[in-house]
């Protein structure tokens, strides 16, 4: 029998191994982000709430604090009907279709400096590439139902992402000129500076940001753009024929997005792990340094106007949102991008006011 | 042991050529489409592997992400006969098997080249801070950059163009103007009325 010593090392070997050790880094990534997906559902229930001066939800467990387990084990236990006419391997597939991009955009995003599962040299197009696909769920979800709503939904969903993933990858062409780099960790190091918060991109490219942030809560059909959804026309859009587990994946995949949404949002504009206290003196020893702490703070702080936008807002109409996306923000974008590259200029970039963040 | 690239080369390949299958094969064209994104998604991993990242990168962004999906758009709403489409399929075989067997040997004879056994061997490796993008934006502005603007003045002409030849002018539609909406005031909309209270109707 070997001693256990020997089972020990050979057991170092087994987790270094590239594979397992890769697979390990996927699961501490993807296991706290379905913990936030799920506790993100609670606290919008009780950001709505509050809002509405409601309690929101407050019984299972303490201040309701279980009501995401118990909508998950409910969820589990549902029956999965497939309509007899749908094409049931598509119907099966969409919902995997959907989460998936979701998930794997995770990989290059950096939590700090060094903490990162692939620091890819052009991670920005990779981020760009990957939530690009998520639409494919939508529509095959729509079309594999056979039913009219969900094919109504995937229809204004497929057009909604195309025209908003326009606006939104020339503000980020706007971050990448800014940095001179696609790499995520770059783009952060570049927001550094000696003025603080101000070096962040969120000022330079404030036009940007919001064009992002807005093309953002659109990409990931939240209210006041989830007209994939649209519960007073089209019943439930795209998903009107799921129930269980698989309804319960395109739900995960819709909190997911956000959070991915909002976690991209914090790194291009928002200085991702820098904190807003550098360079004020004596403030770093007494709060919290650089690093995961203020991702996160940051993420949750989009996320949270994500909530806020759901209770505020009436659904856009559709025609509306069409606009909004091709003659609106398109122009911003394309307008602000003028001015950036122009700014960025040899002539321009070494007056005093511009240097602060053009350099 | 083979090594790990060739493992992932073939696996690529083999999802590749299968999807392509798929393609021609299916009945139904919307799961022709879908696996043709499958086939773009494949190829775009053998790029990967050639350490072309951009070229990769933007394929599945272009192709899969945008392009894909309104041709996925389009094919969903067609009303598409299958037995139309397969009318003739047996008139137009041998000029189609023979186009077939032409491209087939012209792939064999390009393969089996001299050239073309030795074209990857003698690479320089890259060095570690290369960056793919840069290299080729570099390129593309400096060496290439009157054929890249020609493309991209061809592009937009074409744009204009498909815009021109599908407007339709219809004058009896009804829209809002958003500038308008916004500029109107309580004025234009309400009118305050004076009642005289207290008087019954005799």
């Amino acid at each position: 029998m070997p001693d256990l010593q020997s089972l020990l090392t050979v057991a170092g070997q087994v987790l270094h191994h590239p594979l397992v050790w890769t697979l390990l880094k996927i699961v501490l990534i993807v296991l706290p982000l379905l913990g936030a997906v799920a506790y993100l559902t609670l606290a919008e229930r009780k950001v709505i709430g509050y809002m509405q001066v409601r309690l929101g939800p407050n019984r299972v467990g303490p201040l309701g604090l279980l009501q995401p387990i118990a909508d998950a084990l409910k969820l589990m236990t549902k029956e999965i009907v497939v309509p007899s006419d749908a094409n049931s391997v598509l119907f099966v597939l969409a919902p995997v279709m959907i989460i998936m991009p979701a998930m794997a955009a995770w990989a290059v995003l950096p939590f700090s400096p060094d903490l990162v599962l692939a620091n890819v040299d052009a991670g920005l197009l990779y981020v760009m590439a990957i939530t690009s696909m998520g639409v494919y769920g939508v529509v095959v979800a729509g079309w594999a139902s056979n039913s009219k709503y969900a094919f109504l939904g995937a229809m204004r969903s497929a057009a909604q992402i195309v025209a908003y993933e326009i606006a939104m990858g020339f503000a980020l062409v706007g971050v990448l000129v800014m940095s001179h780099s696609l790499n995520l960790i770059d783009i952060v190091r570049a927001q550094q500076g000696p003025l603080g918060l101000f070096n962040w991109n969120i000022v330079p490219l404030f036009p940007l940001f919001l064009v992002y942030l807005i093309s953002g809560v659109a990409e990931t059909n939240r209210a006041p753009f989830d007209v994939a959804e649209g519960e007073s026309e089209i019943v439930a859009g795209f998903h009107v024929e799921y129930s269980g587990m698989t309804f319960a994946v395109f739900f995960l995949a819709e909190y997911a997005n956000m959070i991915l949404v909002a976690a991209l949002t914090s790194i291009m504009f928002l200085g991702g792990w820098l904190s807003p206290l550098d360079h004020i003196p004596f403030t770093d020893i007494a709060l919290l340094p650089s690093g995961m702490p203020w991702l996160l703070l940051k993420t949750a702080g989009v996320l949270f106007l994500f909530l806020w936008f759901r209770a505020t807002f009436p659904r856009y109409r559709y025609d509306q949102i069409m606009r909004l996306g091709w003659k609106v923000f398109i122009p911003i974008a394309l307008v602000w991008l003028l001015v950036v590259a122009t700014l960025m200029q040899a002539p321009l970039r070494h007056l005093p006011i511009i240097n602060i963040w053009f350099h | 042991m083979i090594d790990f690239s060739v493992f992932v080369f073939y696996a690529f390949a083999a999802v590749l050529l299968a999807a392509g299958a798929g393609v021609i094969v299916s009945r139904n064209p919307v799961h022709a489409a879908l696996w043709l994104v499958l086939a773009f998604f494949s190829g775009s991993g053998l790029w990967m592997l050639l350490e072309a990242e951009f070229l990769a990168i933007s394929l599945v962004l272009v192709y899969v992400g945008a392009v894909m999906v309104l041709f996925l758009f389009v094919v969903m709403m067609l009303d598409i006969n299958l037995d139309r489409l397969r009318e003739g399929f047996w008139r137009y075989f041998p000029v189609g098997g023979l186009v077939a067997l032409l491209m087939v040997g012209e792939l064999v004879l390009a393969s089996l080249s001299k050239n073309f056994a030795t074209m990857g061997r003698n690479l320089p490796a890259a060095p570690a801070d290369y960056s793919n993008t840069r290299e080729l934006g570099m390129l593309l502005y400096t060496q290439y950059l009157y054929p890249f603007e020609l493309a991209a003045v061809i592009l937009l002409v074409a744009i204009v163009a498909a815009i021109a030849l599908t407007l339709r002018r219809r004058t009896n539609t009804k829209y809002q103007n958003p500038a308008q909406q916004v500029r109107v005031k309580r004025a234009d909309r309400v009118r305050m009325v004076d009642i005289a209270s207290g008087e019954t109707a005799e």
